[in-house]
């Protein structure tokens, strides 16, 4: 943020309109497309046979190894769009006026309620394990690429305007900017990035792999689907070991990549003093010594780096003429314009067609995901506020908690449903119990570590102070800390109640033991009209989700977080 | 006639904010010929640094030529290369890695390239260094860093942005002293340097010829010869007296009253920008020239005996000038009998000076008129800005607010709230009663 002490920063309220206007439009894009993938839906089949999956632990390697396959490939193709896409946000101001509020609202949006519909328009005209594997990797891709992207563009454009002009008046190749300048400053944002996607990643590949309605099985052989047949089996010792399996591949991944790449981005940080502890990894240190990362590095990277320096270089910066490109765009605008207002005609037409009955139960649907979303988040501030505080004001106790709670928080919410389901299907109202609880899985850790961030960087001379004054304990809350937490309670709000709303999806519709056990909610009806084949209810009831999220992330988080940056910042 | 090296014609720079145009630069016209020296001086916002960036093609001007050796220069001049005030390496890379990654971008190869930085490495003196950090190295060596990896391209024409402004005294010298050695000496291909700064002194010291901007809008008033050859000492009166001569035309002479204070936001007339300077810096000036037998000093004198660059204390003499505290003619500056009341008085009675004075001041009378129509006699701070900002650029805007609730402030004419950005007339006193 820019603006020091003294006089504040505004924003112009032609901004605020024109993010308005945009997101509209932006809502109106993904309404036809969600159209668009519905009425290709019509073409699935009916009846879907899923894999067989195996129990048996010796299979346990090789789902592990599909499940990252997935992995790997989405990541991939995030880091690919995050690249290209923040380089046209940050190069070209008209690009970027478009590009932004896209980003902001995809960013917000619950994406778990693409699932039905992709998995149903790419069954369509795809062979069906190859649709449902294309729509798996689309879904991680759509979790993980947007604050990739933003990460990325927001190094970009934060670029030190003397490295910018320095790499300008020496004349650097786009290669050579990128490796000297570009990658270097958004390494270690970006690596933090790729890691909270990789995570989430794993939330959306459960659900993905486990996926089924009705007489349609949509499950991929993998981690998510073992435990799902686990599940379905009451086998406990295989859920144990698929999720055992789950919790190794997490912790070695963190070893193996995580912990390595951010010990070398170390080198990155732009503070002009060295750091007191840099990031340190075992794997790391081997590798450096190792003699096949030199030979590597002589023999291949070496040579390919040269001649990629060699490549092009970046002509004189004579702009582009304009008249010739303002045609085009134009041109482009018209049509894509036309489009989707032809688009947004046939989506209203598809939804009038939906009887008041049904858009009264999407309304009470609604009401009640709201609500459990709402308790979800109430027990999770309800625990998570105390716990983290006395983490974050006892540095003795987060020495051997955090890493207790990392772990914990490492398991995806999804991957816990179908042993959720198996201990509480036999109670009345269970599932509804099982929808909160995973809603509470996939939500508490996010304010959880916001907490405990926030509880730590509460300076040391206030809490002396308020010793020496001999506060009170309420008081003590009431004028120090909870004023402190605010601007870390609402970050990890907004991203925990994006995680309940996926959650939801899932939650509150289950195959369990050859019966469908359903509690009412948004998801449960999504769920339900891609069982009976209903387009018009899937299409209203995922796009009642989509516009809900988002106005609840404008109207109240948004104002919120306005209110956080402005009063209760350390300065 | 032979092409000049170098040569701006009519280069305007104009920056549009809102649908306001801002000239940051207008009508200049510079020539820089084989062998020599330039330097470019002027007080901060004249827009020298800008100047530089359109000299070496960073910077397209909205207006204007760039002509070198008599060609028209599109894009970045190959030839020309700059240091920058702020050092500009990159801190991930080492010492060597960061002269390399010069000749890197012109294609040297991996060989050449090594052998030819660490020979630099070790003309400018840091031998050993060469796997060194940045952040492991002293501003000064920094600096002898940032002259090595502009001496790598080995460029025609070398751009001095502020180099030393940022380093402590004695490296400054240092390193100054070096620079010259390297350019009289003729152990370097370049062929004529550029250099910005807004110390007069070193300025002078150094170049051969100066070139002398003024602000509002950015353009040259004036170029003066230095007659003197290197090696040169500093406390030569010859380049004295260029010094004070600068220092005259960079301050000015006071004018009469209507013209200083300029007109109010929305008349009709120039609204004058406040200099930025605080107000313990203006006290601290008017006791200092109290103090002096006659109250009256050789401008460059002053920024020698306060310590301080020649861009603070023309500054703060300005707000002198603004506020009748002082005068200015030839270079010098005589206090005022108001001025040397103020630097007699005690807090209180400064105050109320200072109050009655920038009352005077349009943008002041403004305010306070603005204030009392408000309701409940309070303002946002982004009300002003936003008037503020249909007279000057938006970052000028918020600086100029930032001078008046410091001025304001000071002689308690209104109160503001930093945290809700709040204005306000504080209701025991009402200035509207006297």
């Amino acid at each position: 943020m820019t603006g020091g002490r003294g006089v504040r920063v505004f924003s112009p309220a032609h901004l605020a309109r024109q993010v308005r206007a945009g997101d509209l439009v932006v809502l109106l894009v993904l309404a036809v497309v969600l159209y668009a993938g519905v009425r290709l839906a019509v073409g699935a089949p009916a009846w879907i046979r899923g894999p067989e999956i195996s129990l048996a632990p010796s299979a346990l390697p090789w789902y592990t190894f599909l499940s990252l396959l997935r992995m790997t490939a989405a990541y991939v193709l995030s880091l690919g769009f995050s690249l290209a896409y923040g380089y046209k946000a940050a190069r070209s101001r008209r690009a970027e006026r478009f590009l932004l509020p896209v980003l902001d609202i995809l960013q917000s949006v619950p994406i778990l309620s693409f699932l039905p519909v992709a998995v149903l328009a790419l069954t369509a005209f795809l062979p069906e394990r190859m649709g449902v594997e294309l729509a798996a990797v689309f879904l991680i891709f759509t979790s993980q690429a947007w604050n990739m992207t933003f990460s990325w563009y927001q190094s970009l454009v934060t670029l030190p305007t003397e490295l910018r002009e320095a790499s300008s008046i020496f004349r650097f190749q786009p290669w050579l900017r990128f490796r000297t300048v570009e990658l270097p400053f958004a390494a270690i944002p970006l690596i933090w990035n790729s890691m909270m996607s990789w995570a989430g990643g794993w939330f959306f590949l459960m659900a993905a792999e486990m996926f089924t309605v009705g007489t349609r099985d949509f499950r991929l052989p993998g981690l998510g689907s073992y435990l799902h047949e686990a599940g379905e089996q009451g086998n406990l010792t295989a859920l144990a070991f698929g999720l055992g399996a789950l919790v190794a591949v997490i912790v070695v991944m963190d070893q193996l990549v995580w912990r390595p790449l951010l010990a070398w981005a170390d080198r990155f940080k732009l503070e002009m003093v060295e750091s007191a502890e840099p990031p340190r990894s075992w794997f790391y240190d081997l590798l450096r010594t190792s003699r096949a990362r030199d030979i590597l590095w002589q023999k291949v990277l070496a040579p390919l780096d040269e001649r990629l320096i060699r490549g092009p270089v970046r002509g004189p910066g004579s702009p582009a003429p304009p008249g010739r490109t303002r045609p085009l765009v134009w041109a482009l605008g018209v049509v894509g314009g036309a489009g989707l207002l032809v688009g947004g005609i046939f989506v209203v037409r598809f939804l009038a067609a939906l009887s008041g009955d049904k858009w009264l139960a999407i309304l009470a649907g609604a009401g009640a995901t709201s609500l459990r979303v709402a308790v979800a988040l109430g027990i999770s501030l309800l625990w998570t506020v105390p716990v983290g505080v006395a983490i974050g004001l006892n540095p003795r106790a987060a020495g051997w908690l955090q890493p207790v709670v990392q772990i914990a928080a490492s398991v995806p919410a999804t991957a816990l449903f179908p042993a959720i389901v198996l201990g509480l299907a036999h109670l009345p109202g269970g599932l509804n119990l099982a929808a909160v609880l995973l809603m509470l899985a996939g939500s508490q850790w996010y304010i959880l570590f916001n907490v405990i961030a926030g509880a730590r960087a509460i300076p040391q001379d206030l809490k002396y102070t308020t010793s020496l004054l001999g506060m009170a304990r309420g008081r003590r809350w009431r004028v120090l800390i909870l004023p402190a937490l605010f601007p870390y309670l609402v970050t990890g709000l907004i991203t925990a109640g994006g995680g309940a709303w996926n959650a939801s999806i899932v939650a509150e519709y289950a195959t369990f033991a050859g019966q469908t056990l359903t509690t009412p909610g948004l998801g449960s009806l999504i769920s339900q009209a891609t069982a009976d084949g209903d387009y018009p209810l899937l299409l209203a009831a995922t796009l009642t989700m989509i516009v809900l999220v988002l106005s609840t992330n404008r109207l109240v988080w948004r104002r919120l977080y306005r209110l956080a940056e402005e009063r209760y910042k350390w300065e | 006639m032979p092409d000049h090296l170098l040569e701006l014609r009519h280069v305007s720079q104009v920056y549009r904010a809102g649908g306001q145009q801002f000239p940051a630069l207008q009508d200049v016209n510079l020539t820089l010929d084989d062998g020599e020296f330039a330097v470019l001086v002027g007080p901060s916002g004249c827009g020298k640094s800008t100047l530089l960036r359109i000299a070496t093609g960073l910077q397209v001007p909205t207006s204007g030529q760039v002509l070198y050796r008599g060609q028209p220069l599109h894009g970045v001049n190959p030839r020309a290369t700059i240091v920058f005030q702020t050092f500009a390496l990159f801190p991930w890379l080492t010492v060597l890695r960061n002269v390399e990654v010069a000749l890197e971008a012109r294609g040297v190869p991996p060989e050449e390239r090594r052998r030819r930085a660490e020979e630099l490495i070790d003309r400018v003196g840091l031998d050993g260094f060469e796997g060194a950090y940045p952040r492991e190295l002293s501003g000064g060596m920094r600096q002898k860093v940032g002259f090595a990896r502009a001496m790598a391209v080995e460029p025609e024409l070398l751009c001095l942005d502020e180099p030393f402004s940022a380093l402590d005294v004695l490296s400054a010298r240092a390193l100054r002293g070096e620079l010259l050695e390297l350019w009289t000496g003729g152990k370097i291909p370049t062929r004529a340097i550029l250099m910005v700064t807004h110390n007069i002194e070193e300025a002078v010291f150094m170049g051969d010829r100066i070139v002398v901007m003024d602000k509002n809008p950015g353009r040259v008033v004036a170029e003066r010869r230095v007659p003197v050859p290197q090696p040169r000492a500093m406390k030569d009166p010859r380049l004295s007296a260029v010094v004070d001569e600068v220092y005259g035309i960079l301050a000015g002479t006071t004018q009469p009253e209507p013209v200083e204070l300029g007109s109010a936001p929305g008349e009709p007339g120039r609204l004058r920008a406040l200099p930025d300077a605080a107000v313990g810096s203006l006290a601290g000036l008017l006791e200092h020239l109290a103090a002096t037998p006659g109250g009256r000093h050789d401008l460059y004198r002053l920024a020698e005996d306060l310590g301080v660059d020649s861009d603070h204390i023309l500054r703060t003499v300005e707000a002198a000038e603004l506020l009748g505290f002082a005068t200015v003619a030839e270079g010098d500056v005589a206090l005022t009998p108001l001025g040397e009341t103020f630097a007699e008085a005690g807090i209180l009675a400064r105050k109320e000076i200072f109050a009655t004075r920038i009352r005077r001041i349009p943008l002041f009378r403004w305010l306070l008129e603005l204030l009392e129509a408000a309701e409940g006699k309070r303002l946002r701070d982004e009300v002003v800005v936003r008037a503020l900002a249909l007279e000057f650029p938006a970052p000028v805007a918020e600086r100029q607010l930032r001078v008046v609730i410091d001025w304001g402030r000071y002689a308690e004419l209104f109160a503001y709230g930093e945290d809700t950005g709040v204005l306000f007339l504080e209701p025991t006193e009402a200035p509207t009663s006297r």
